[in-house]
């Protein structure tokens, strides 16, 4: 519809809307995350959450100890390779549609633990990631941006055709593969249906999970 | 507190034939160490957590190091027979040359513990043992019975440097899982290859990732690969 249009009839106390429009509103508003802390990321990011920065101001402040309550994964700190399979896990075990925040430099690839033997470097080699925050740690300014640009991202879901997300995808891939204890490495050391994260024109990493469960088909 | 040198002989008064060895550190800190023989050393831990003297009551730390094998070379002058022709006649003479003689010094694997006293105030002591190499020799005793705080950094300690702790109450792999076979912090450790990006100024992380690109091209590109899918 046309958004003059729309203006206008807003003066005259009409309201005009879509159901996208109206179903993504509700989605982006009332976004849960899960109460789940991985190191010094999550001191912030419970920072975020109390009364100085107030991530309730957007909708957020329901944090679930569950991951069957949860609509978002906050990745807050350093994965060790041993605690890969449990994020993983934790992963598959929330309800779409379900987002996941990589926080800190640790999260997005393995940060000053880099080249250490047990840290994983960066959690989108096992799941898809949506927004990557780098800091170390990130401030709490920086989580609230990388919320609102996860709202901006709900907002502008089709609820049809080929970039819908992957829960009105009856044939998208849910379950992602929980990668096994080796004897030298994690097995598989990623997911190839999620690693390497395509690289777009700009050198921007992607930032959508549409492209990410169009590959888990293919693939 | 007693210098080393008096703990050391009051350990060889109250256990005999403890065999403990003197190890002196010649930097200014001045922190010398005293090396344990492993058959009698849960003796003179519970001797120097026992003595009213010492009262050793608190194990603050415990630490690995793993000493690789080393190989040196050593200058040695070596008397020789040579037949050298002198004036066109052959003579025998006997020469002196310098020859370089490599040898290797056996590695071993070696915990160190560092003591306080709470009750007297004082510390630390350093004490050492080391294990007879670094394969299939890695066993030292335990000094968890002697002092529980030991239990997780002995734990530590077999998890990253393989030192098998006899006498411990639950020896498994403290940060690495179970099925894993590599002791990460032994000097020979090899990483898992996965050093594909790494925007770093550290000239050997660089030559890795480089390395690690040139063999993801020569096997069958894997980033390629998922561009076709």
């Amino acid at each position: 519809m046309d958004q003059t249009l729309k203006i206008e009839l807003g003066k005259q106390g009409v309201f005009v809307t879509t159901l996208q429009e109206l179903y993504n509103w509700g989605r982006r508003s009332s976004v849960w995350p899960m109460q789940f802390g991985l190191a010094c990321c999550a001191i912030e990011m419970i920072a975020t959450t109390m009364a100085r920065y107030d991530l309730a101001r957007f909708g957020a402040e329901v944090f679930r100890p569950s991951p069957r309550q949860a609509d978002l994964m906050i990745v807050s700190g350093t994965v060790t390779k041993k605690m890969a399979p449990q994020v993983v896990r934790l992963y598959n075990q929330m309800a779409e549609p379900r987002y996941v925040i990589a926080m800190g430099a640790c999260a997005i690839s393995g940060g000053p633990f880099k080249q250490g033997y047990n840290v994983l470097k960066g959690i989108d080699r096992y799941i898809p990631v949506d927004v990557h925050i780098p800091g170390c740690p990130p401030r709490p300014e920086a989580l609230i941006q990388a919320f609102i640009t996860l709202q901006k991202k709900i907002d502008g879901q089709h609820l049809t055709g080929a970039d819908r997300p992957r829960h009105l995808d009856a044939n998208a891939q849910g379950e992602f593969p929980v990668p096994e204890f080796g004897e030298h490495d994690l097995e598989p050391t990623s997911n190839q249906g999620v690693w390497p994260v395509e690289i777009q024109g700009t050198g921007n990493r992607e930032q959508g999970t549409e492209g990410h469960s169009q590959r888990l088909t293919c693939d | 507190m007693k210098s080393v040198e008096e703990i050391k002989a009051a350990i060889e008064a109250a256990v005999p034939g403890a065999g403990v060895e003197f190890v002196p550190n010649p930097g200014p800190a001045a922190e010398h160490s005293l090396r344990l023989a492993p058959e009698s050393a849960l003796a003179v831990a519970t001797f120097l957590r026992d003595d009213a003297d010492l009262a050793f009551d608190f194990l603050s730390n415990v630490t690995g190091i793993d000493w690789p094998d080393k190989e040196i070379a050593e200058k040695a002058k070596v008397k020789r027979q040579v037949i050298k022709t002198v004036e066109g006649v052959d003579q025998q003479l006997e020469e002196t040359v310098e020859e370089t003689r490599k040898r290797v010094e056996p590695g071993c694997l070696e915990a160190v513990y560092h003591l306080y006293s709470i009750a007297k105030k004082h510390g630390p002591l350093v004490l050492r043992m080391k294990t007879a190499n670094r394969s299939d020799q890695v066993e030292l005793p335990s000094f968890t019975p002697v002092w529980r705080s030991a239990e997780f950094q002995e734990r530590e300690i077999f998890d990253l440097y393989g030192i098998v702790f006899r006498g411990h109450p639950d020896l498994r792999r403290l940060l690495m899982w179970d099925g894993f076979k590599d002791h990460p912090m032994r000097k020979d450790y090899v990483e898992p290859d996965d050093y594909e990006y790494e925007p770093t100024a550290h000239d050997e992380v660089l030559k890795r990732a480089q390395e690690h690109k040139s063999r993801e091209q020569g096997s069958g590109n894997r980033e390629q690969g998922s561009g076709i899918a």
